[in-house]
């Protein structure tokens, strides 16, 4: 892989992903609401029209579910299709095509063809927008069988994990976060993949676990360096893929550690971070030195006044007071 | 016996001979389907001018009784219990599967819905892996994970048939998509119900299938009853077929039981689409000889449906199998003895399917988390 220093953002890593695979497969095509608007995509499609057409590039009708059961049909014909939803929320809509659909295809036809889809639902959250414009639905996928989730927290697996899932014969529901839009890490020029389903330790450490994904992982890690200044070592980790979950990576580090923080923004009940809890429970019991702490949304709808944005959203500061308690006691 | 000659003079439906007035009321828009039916012949006959292919004929008859026979031979086992999957039988529906499908080729695509035995078997899908996944078996065309309502062939063009109404809508838009995107010619039909009108993606399909003039079909088999409710209480319009016009999508409103007349139309639509000037839509106008679902043989107040008798029977005067057969011996195209030679060589494969699958094994449930994910 290439070691070059070439700094790029998220949202033109994403870019970056497409054209790379637009230009070598034509069976890849993009569709979505937006996909002309930086105002709606940011620079993620930036160009794909001018270079690939309004065959293959596709903005579209308000119609989420026919475009979604779209993307999942031209799949089922032999097609690599990646379908945008700019606000996540919208895609609600679609649930017809992503859930009876797409996941369970495979297997309700016994193996005899499979969905080849990227749905890709953007979370736009923040900015007094409220409820409908900012919900993270990650865990929510993460329960249906057959679908894969991807959430990836940086430019360098964005652009590794997208080309992994529109390569991947299965549906994988993609959901990326504006937040992460302008942040930047080296990326190599070339082609490559990051494999959906193994997580990463993005630090070592002795004293906790902490597992984190998609935005968060920035807030984590800045409250990890704070941490460390007071002399607790965390262990992190970077889910990468929300389903399937890489049990083993948490698990092994858990027997390590002997804590667990997970730090998840979906809301608490059901959500991905009882699933890592329970599992850990199940599995590595035994090691635990203290319970499980989950740092999740409150159970409540995204609010709109700033004042009640503050208190609803998971900041480092919140991250570095939950983790210091566990070692209060 | 096969040949049940109790319909009129071939093709038109008799207002004083088959509507009598005091059970008008009892009939689903009766005016409107009689007009729909002579204007449907009226055009066919016009249409007569067109070469008659005897090969065609025989083909549609074939196809048509194939199913017919297939679906009465699942009333038994449904009754004995040893089908337990929701069978929802085409009876009474074959010339719009049969007429459709015989205007495309192994490469085009058909999408079905929940009863959708017919599509799949007109279409070119193997009966004896269609019966042993009602049977739910290993051998099945889904490998016993799917049933009835879950069949597919992709090598044979049937990239879905699922039960969620309209659900294979979008799903047949995209396949059109993506041939439009490959330039590849291909056809893609779309089969639903009227019950699939009441759900928004259909004009959402609609919409964009016109607004990038796709090569589809959508097939509108109006059978009169979303499940168990009659259409005049699940929509104001009875006109189907009119939905399309906004659209600005082709549309006809045709006699779903003739398959002279389905299968004209058809080629019409597919002639259309290949062209580049699609999409099309079809209302094809008829009507289920079963319930809804299993084997309902319609006797009033039971099981799935609550029909008036007298609409039942005005319906089975005008069974697509009949007429068609009907028309080939009072054309002289087959003789009794042929088509009961058609109708025994079915019954053996159909038997023989049956028994294929009664032998065939249940899916291990040691593998029942296999498939989950390619």
């Amino acid at each position: 892989m290439s070691t070059n220093n070439r700094k790029l953002s998220y949202s033109l890593a994403i870019n970056e992903a497409l054209k790379q695979l637009m230009e070598i497969d034509d069976s890849v095509f993009v569709l979505g609401q937006g996909v002309k608007s930086p105002w709606y995509v940011g620079n993620t499609c930036k160009d794909l029209i001018k270079l690939y057409g309004e065959e293959r590039v596709i903005d579209t009708p308000i119609s989420e579910n026919a475009m979604t059961g779209a993307a999942v049909g031209a799949a089922l014909a032999g097609m690599k299709p990646v379908i945008m939803h700019p606000r996540g929320d919208f895609a609600l809509y679609a649930f017809d095509p992503i859930i009876n659909q797409a996941a369970n295809w495979h297997y309700m036809n016994g193996g005899s063809s499979s969905v080849p889809v990227v749905i890709w639902l953007v979370v736009n959250r923040g900015g007094e927008q409220g409820a409908q414009h900012s919900q993270a639905l990650h865990s929510l996928f993460a329960h249906i069988p057959g679908l894969k989730v991807i959430a990836p927290s940086n430019a360098y697996d964005v652009k590794g994990m997208l080309i992994s899932a529109i390569n991947d014969p299965n549906p994988v529901v993609f959901i990326d976060d504006r937040w992460l839009y302008n942040n930047e890490c080296n990326v190599p020029t070339e082609m490559y993949e990051i494999p959906i389903g193994m997580a990463l330790v993005k630090q070592e450490g002795k004293d906790v676990t902490v597992v984190s994904s998609s935005y968060l992982m920035l807030e984590t890690i800045k409250a990890a360096e704070e941490l460390e200044k007071i002399g607790i070592s965390s262990e992190l980790i970077d889910l990468r893929t929300i389903k399937p979950l890489d049990k083993d990576i948490i698990i092994n580090s858990v027997k390590k550690t002997g804590r667990l923080v997970i730090v998840d923004g979906s809301w608490k009940t059901n959500s991905i971070s009882s699933e890592i809890s329970a599992i850990v429970n199940e599995e590595a019991f035994g090691s635990l030195k203290s319970p499980v702490v989950r740092i999740n949304l409150p159970n409540c709808p995204a609010p709109a006044a700033r004042t009640l944005e503050a208190e609803y959203y998971i900041t480092k500061d919140k991250i570095f007071s939950e983790i210091k308690n566990i070692f209060k006691h | 016996m096969i040949i049940q000659s109790n319909i009129g003079s071939f093709g038109y439906i008799k207002k004083d001979n088959t509507c009598k007035t005091d059970i008008i009321d009892a009939y689903q828009f009766v005016n409107i389907i009689e007009d729909v039916f002579l204007r449907s012949h009226i055009k066919f006959y016009e249409m007569m001018k067109i070469k008659r292919n005897k090969d065609l004929l025989l083909k549609l008859h074939k196809t048509m009784l194939r199913i017919r026979l297939a679906e009465e031979s699942l009333v038994e086992p449904i009754q004995q219990g040893i089908v337990k999957t929701p069978a929802h039988l085409y009876t009474g529906e074959e010339a719009i599967a049969a007429g459709v499908c015989a205007n495309l080729t192994k490469k085009d695509y058909i999408f079905g819905n929940h009863r959708s035995h017919g599509h799949y078997l007109a279409k070119g899908g193997s009966l004896k892996k269609m019966i042993a996944e009602i049977f739910c078996k290993e051998t099945g065309c889904s490998k016993g994970r799917g049933g009835s309502m879950h069949l597919i062939d992709p090598e044979n063009g049937v990239l879905g048939i699922v039960p969620i109404v309209a659900g294979t809508i979008s799903l047949a838009l995209g396949a059109s998509l993506a041939s439009k995107i490959r330039k590849d010619n291909r056809v893609t039909v779309s089969f639903f119900g009227d019950g699939a009108t009441g759900e928004g993606v259909l004009y959402e399909a609609m919409n964009f299938a016109a607004l990038r003039k796709l090569p589809i079909i959508f097939a509108c088999e109006n059978n009169l009853y979303s499940t168990h409710l009659p259409i005049k209480e699940i929509r104001v319009n009875p006109n189907i077929s009119e939905t399309a016009i906004p659209f600005g999508i082709k549309s006809y409103q045709i006699d779903g039981n003739d398959v002279l007349i389905t299968s004209n139309t058809a080629k019409e639509a597919v002639d259309y689409c290949r062209n580049g000037e699609g999409p099309v839509f079809i209302e094809f106008l008829t009507y289920r000889l079963r319930g809804h679902v299993g084997p309902d043989d319609n006797i009033q107040g039971t099981h799935t449906d609550i029909r008036p008798k007298e609409e039942i029977e005005f319906w089975q005067s005008k069974d697509p199998t009949h007429q068609i057969e009907k028309y080939l011996l009072e054309e002289k195209i087959s003789s009794i003895e042929e088509l009961e030679l058609v109708y025994n060589q079915l019954n053996s494969e159909i038997a023989e399917a049956i028994k294929f699958a009664k032998e065939s094994n249940f899916p291990n449930p040691k593998e029942v988390l296999k498939y989950v994910y390619k």
